[in-house]
């Protein structure tokens, strides 16, 4: 389980985080939601210890993850970033098995070869794929690559930032298929954060909405219609008039 | 002015530069901290040899075999007004070998290697590629520093070797193809006035200069702001802080080994 108790973070005078609580059960699938600006990538990165939080706690299974073994912790996460963040020097191969080529859990290369191409195979690309580098992949292509390296190491916990930014309605769509089937097929607790409600409606267990700083609402994804909270309903419709600025 | 809104200024500047020292001088002791503790990435640093020693070759190459040339002439022009012609075989090679292969080396260096040094890991930090090496449980500093330092440090000094020696014969060239000195006699003067400490300083000046070339690259890369503006700035600073600092520390090397 995941736990965030008072979270704050503030670039100079830009408050991104005002005390953030939220829990993220295990084996369940959180996406938050959220406007542009609001802090939700700064929130994952503060999780990850890629952002210094200011003040609060955040715990997996009840471990201060500041006081954690950094690489014990590391090694239970998968992530795919919003651009794919794809290694420009590496074949794709090598960008999916970099976690099997290095480290403790290091492989033979043949070996970690097998299980990047099986990995690619599992986000729907051929081992055709295997060899190219990733500036010769389009973007829904460079996504699912970015997929198969997350899920390449067998991760407990995933997180998703922003999955389908930047993909047609289309390749949307089969991204937010394949991350739901790994997470039940996985069984893995996943976080995701995106403004894209069809994601949420594909990815989500549970939602939790992101604003000014604090989590606004939170609940199951069944309930995220009938919510009378104003901020959630001027944002899953898309609304410019409501409590939410529209110039942020 | 307001004097005091000058001080001000002036403090703010000072305050701002010794920051900046701070900073690098704990990038610098982390990325020592790191040569002594594994993993240690030998296929980085087996990249990073090639990138900053092997593909530099042709650019040191060209830059020493010009100035050596160069050097001839002038001494040799400059030399005429007092019946010192003779002396080119001894001032080229001292020249080449003492200051111009090191320095020179080293500004290349830095024009060719600490830019793209910086252009890379400023770009790999605009598009989340070094959070990306965290999540894989990489650390960056270890993975993309660390092996591109120790490769400036210890190809560098070949560079200037090789550089040095390009340079002597650049000067060798001219010298016995236009200005009428006799081949055997050059070469002679040339072995019998470079003593040992001349190769050595050029050797550790390569070294230093290489550290300093490399360190700032990743310094800057790694400290770079968002989008091309970021990447840019980066680079142009990484070049600009690299040279001064090559610049300087040669002052440095050269009062304390031969300043006296």
């Amino acid at each position: 389980m995941i736990e965030l108790q008072g979270v704050h973070k503030a670039f100079g005078s830009n408050r991104v985080l005002r005390g953030v609580d939220l829990s993220i059960a295990s084996g369940t699938s959180m996406v938050i939601i959220g406007g542009s600006g609001t802090g939700k990538s700064v929130l994952l990165k503060c999780i990850l210890g890629l952002v210094q939080p200011d003040s609060g706690t955040i715990r997996l299974d009840g471990e201060d993850v500041t006081k954690a073994d950094r690489d014990a912790f590391l090694a239970r996460f998968g992530m795919l970033f919003q651009g794919g963040a794809l290694f420009d020097s590496m074949r794709v191969w090598e960008n999916v098995a970099f976690r099997l080529l290095r480290g403790p859990r290091k492989r033979p290369k043949a070996e970690a070869r097998e299980v990047a191409i099986e990995k690619l195979r599992r986000v729907g690309l051929g081992p055709q794929v295997a060899d190219l580098f990733p500036a010769e992949l389009s973007g829904g292509m460079q996504k699912r690559v970015g997929l198969a390296r997350a899920i390449a190491a067998e991760p407990e916990i995933i997180f998703f930032d922003e999955p389908t930014t930047g993909l047609d309605p289309i390749m949307a769509g089969v991204i937010n298929d394949l991350i739901r089937e790994i997470v039940v097929e996985m069984g893995v607790t996943a976080m995701t954060i995106t403004h894209d409600m069809s994601s949420v409606r594909a990815i989500a267990d549970q939602v939790a909405m992101l604003h000014d700083g604090l989590i606004r609402w939170t609940g199951p994804v069944s309930e995220i219609d009938a919510t009378p909270d104003p901020y959630v309903q001027q944002f899953i419709h898309g609304r410019a008039e409501g409590p939410i600025a529209a110039l942020r | 002015m307001n004097p005091l809104t000058l001080l001000a200024a002036i403090g703010r500047l000072v305050l701002g530069g010794l920051a900046a020292l701070g900073r690098l001088t704990i990038f610098a002791a982390q990325v020592v901290s790191h040569l002594f503790r594994p993993p240690f990435y030998l296929r980085e640093f087996g990249h990073a040899l090639a990138q900053v020693g092997w593909f530099s070759l042709p650019v040191v190459g060209m830059t020493a075999v010009f100035t050596g040339g160069a050097l001839a002439l002038q001494i040799y022009s400059g030399g005429q007004r007092f019946s010192a012609e003779a002396v080119v075989p001894q001032i080229v090679a001292i020249g080449m070998v003492r200051e111009l292969g090191p320095v020179l080396v080293g500004l290349m260096i830095a024009a060719r290697v600490t830019s793209s040094i910086a252009a890379e890991i400023a770009t790999m930090k605009v598009t989340e590629q070094i959070d990306a090496l965290v999540t894989l449980s990489t650390d960056p500093m270890k993975y993309l520093v660390t092996p591109r330092v120790l490769a400036g440090a210890l190809t560098v000094p070949l560079l200037v070797a090789v550089g040095d020696v390009i340079g002597i014969l650049g000067g060798f060239l001219v010298s016995t193809e236009t200005l009428g000195f006799n081949r055997a006699t050059y070469v002679q003067r040339t072995v019998d006035f470079l003593e040992a400490p001349d190769v050595l300083s050029s050797l550790v000046k390569g070294a230093v200069f290489g550290a300093i070339a490399t360190l700032i690259g990743c310094y800057y890369g790694m400290r770079s702001g968002r989008g091309a503006q970021g990447v840019g700035s980066a680079t142009k600073g990484a070049v600009a802080a690299a040279s001064i600092l090559i610049l300087a520390a040669n002052f440095v090397l050269t009062s304390v080994m031969f300043g006296s």
